[in-house]
């Protein structure tokens, strides 16, 4: 645990300024992020992990905004920065890979295009040496005959294929933070697998640090070092993979396990977390797991701390009737 | 691609065929021109000699053969009233129609282009409310009246303008142009604006729409996750993206504005094809009305398939032909 830290995530609020009123899509996120560590982060739709990535790299669009908080990379602030300033920012040192490879390329540009802008915006090289840096990369990600591919249009590649591209191209400046908002969960098993094992061994070959985010418990299970579980803009539980999984502490995390359906026994049925996530708009004070939660009392209803949980790992959790105990 | 041209070319003949049914025998059951020929002092004899002359005597099926035969060789028969080749003043007007058509294109490109991205990149700002504002009255305001408003405002109130004619032309490559003399350009302008409003407020609407679809597409994000310059996304990423739709609906419209410049021709008495049809109906000189007609055909087809060519150099995933 003695890498350097790559992203300090510290207090953050985003929001989404509607007409209708301010509707917080992130509460008090709190994370780091060290060289080479993977971190998944995890949860259901509308927990706030996509936003998390989007507030990272400075992509929200109107009327989403970060209201507060500081988010640091290498130690130096990057919210507030410029416009300019983030433009160079993105790709060369953090870069973001969306879900859908069948819209993440564009349909009506060639590979070999597409690859020379995202050189382009940081590099002034000349037209052969794009060429022949795009071919490396192409081939690093496995992409048979790569010198046919950038006469390529996307539509000419599979999925797997196109999401392949879309690693490459995030990855060639070696930027030093990689986001990825959840890039398998429209590929095939197998598929997904594969895209898994590559990311994995292309990360950890450059000390690149990686936040993966699903809401597959299974896909982070194998990949991650450390796990981040979000419900309702907040951060609920975050710790070591392993520990998390093993014992979870807080009642939702515990929920999203049992709800992983290769757990269940055949025959049985499979197991849910009863109701559903509440609007943003109007979240109860206090745990917003509230609602759904068996172990819910009275005082859930007070604002509750992510409150260190003791041993290794540096594992937290914030809930005021946690599954393991908490040294007081 | 060789091959889906030629389909596509035999479906043309196939409606070029009907077309001069249609055309034909709509226009040869409505009146009688036999007038026009005959001056007031014609008497019987004399009315019977001009029937058999122009061939209206015979049955409408065999002057209908004669037609198509004659269509074949090229040939629309002689215009009643100017006793030339009906096709040839077609040509020789046609240089006139097509520069104001290719003007008003051009106009309401490089206008609507513009205005219609920057609607689509603030849509509640003001400026773009207004830009919506303008392309709603171009789109439904008449043409007529907008030309009208133009010639009594810039013509007749400010004198800015000539209100009526082509100006000075030169020639270029056998061709009369006033594209390339001040004089011309100056005659130019308001027609050729005024042609261009309803083409203007479609590309503004059709930009618009293209933008707010496409700014929020994932491959728009992961392009400005790489870092691309906002400029050259706008200006690559984006456009071609949008050019798709715009190409598809001006290649149909541009057929149509050459046809129907008639109205614009009309006020600033443009001498195109279109003044020179409503002249032609005026009088009813049938050969020169139908060979209008199977003109107008003839470049709708052409267009048609033009715009589907160039439909499929903007898109990729669009393949002549089927699929393969």
């Amino acid at each position: 645990m003695s890498a350097p830290v790559v992203l300090e995530v510290e207090n953050l609020n985003t929001s989404f300024l509607l007409p209708s009123g301010e509707v917080k899509a992130l509460r008090d996120v709190s994370f780091q992020l060290r060289r080479g560590e993977i971190l998944g982060l995890v949860g259901e739709s509308g927990s706030g992990k996509s936003i998390t990535g989007l507030s990272i790299n400075g992509l929200l669009s109107p009327p989403g905004r970060v209201m507060s908080g500081s988010i640091r990379l290498h130690g130096e602030e990057i919210t507030g920065l410029p416009h300019a300033a983030m433009r160079r920012l993105r790709g060369a040192k953090i870069a973001m890979v969306f879900q859908d490879p069948m819209m993440t390329l564009n349909p009506v540009l060639r590979i070999g295009v597409q690859m020379g802008d995202a050189l382009r915006a940081h590099l002034r090289i000349s037209e052969r040496e794009c060429r022949a840096r795009s071919v490396a990369a192409l081939e690093e990600v496995g992409i048979p005959a790569p010198e046919d591919r950038l006469n390529a249009f996307p539509h000419q590649l599979s999925g797997g294929m196109r999401q392949r591209v879309a690693v490459a191209i995030a990855l060639l400046h070696r930027p030093d933070l990689v986001i990825m908002d959840e890039p398998t969960t429209a590929l095939d098993v197998t598929i997904q697998g594969q895209i898994l094992a590559l990311v994995q061994k292309l990360c950890r070959e450059r000390g690149t640090a990686l936040i993966w985010i699903t809401h597959d418990l299974a896909v982070v299970a194998g990949l991650a070092e450390r796990i981040l579980v979000m419900y309702a803009g907040r951060i609920v539980e975050d710790g070591a993979i392993d520990d998390v999984l093993d014992t979870p502490a807080h009642p939702y995390t515990s929920g999203l396990i049992d709800s992983v359906p290769s757990r269940a026994q055949r025959g049985q049925r499979l197991r849910q977390i009863p109701g559903r996530m509440p609007a943003l708009t109007d979240l109860p004070e206090g745990c917003a797991f509230r609602p759904r939660c068996g172990f819910a009392t009275e005082a859930c209803a007070a604002p509750q701390a992510l409150r260190a949980l003791g041993g290794l790992g540096g594992r937290h959790v914030r809930c005021c009737h946690p599954l393991i105990p908490v040294p007081s | 691609m060789t091959e889906y041209i030629a389909k596509r070319l035999l479906q043309a003949l196939l409606v070029l065929a009907v077309m001069t049914v249609l055309v034909f025998f709509g226009v040869n059951v409505i009146g009688n021109p036999v007038y026009i020929f005959a001056s007031s002092e014609c008497d019987q004899p004399c009315l019977d000699k001009i029937i058999t002359d122009l061939g209206l005597d015979r049955p409408i099926w065999e002057q209908y053969w004669v037609f198509v035969g004659n269509l074949l060789q090229g040939d629309l028969g002689n215009s009643f009233t100017h006793g030339v080749p009906a096709m040839s003043l077609i040509w020789e007007r046609l240089p006139a129609t097509l520069e104001l058509a290719v003007c008003a294109l051009v106009i309401a490109l490089a206008v609507g282009l513009p205005l219609g991205v920057a609607a689509g990149l603030r849509p509640t700002h003001w400026t773009s409310r207004i830009i919506m504002g303008f392309s709603m009255l171009a789109f439904s305001v008449p043409v007529f009246w907008i030309g009208l408003i133009m010639i009594i405002v810039f013509s007749v109130t400010l004198g800015w303008m000539p209100a009526v004619g082509r100006g000075d032309t030169v020639e270029i490559l056998g061709v009369d142009l006033s594209l390339f003399t001040l004089d011309g350009l100056h005659h130019l302008a308001m027609p050729a604006f005024t042609l261009s409003l309803i083409m203007m407020a479609m590309v503004i609407r059709l930009t618009r729409a293209g933008m707010r679809e496409v700014l929020f597409s994932d491959y728009i994000r992961f392009a400005r996750a790489n870092g691309i310059r906002e400029s050259r996304i706008l200006s690559l990423h984006v456009m071609r993206n949008i050019l798709i739709p715009i190409v598809t609906v001006l290649g149909m419209e541009f057929g149509g504005v050459i046809a129907f410049a008639v109205v614009v021709e009309s006020i600033f008495s443009w001498p195109g094809v279109g003044k020179m049809l409503i002249d032609a109906i005026a009088v009813l000189d049938r050969p020169l009305i139908v060979a209008y007609l199977i003109f107008v055909v003839i470049m709708f087809v052409a267009l048609n398939l033009l715009t589907d060519i160039l439909y499929s150099v903007l898109d990729p995933r669009v393949r002549l032909g089927g699929a393969r």
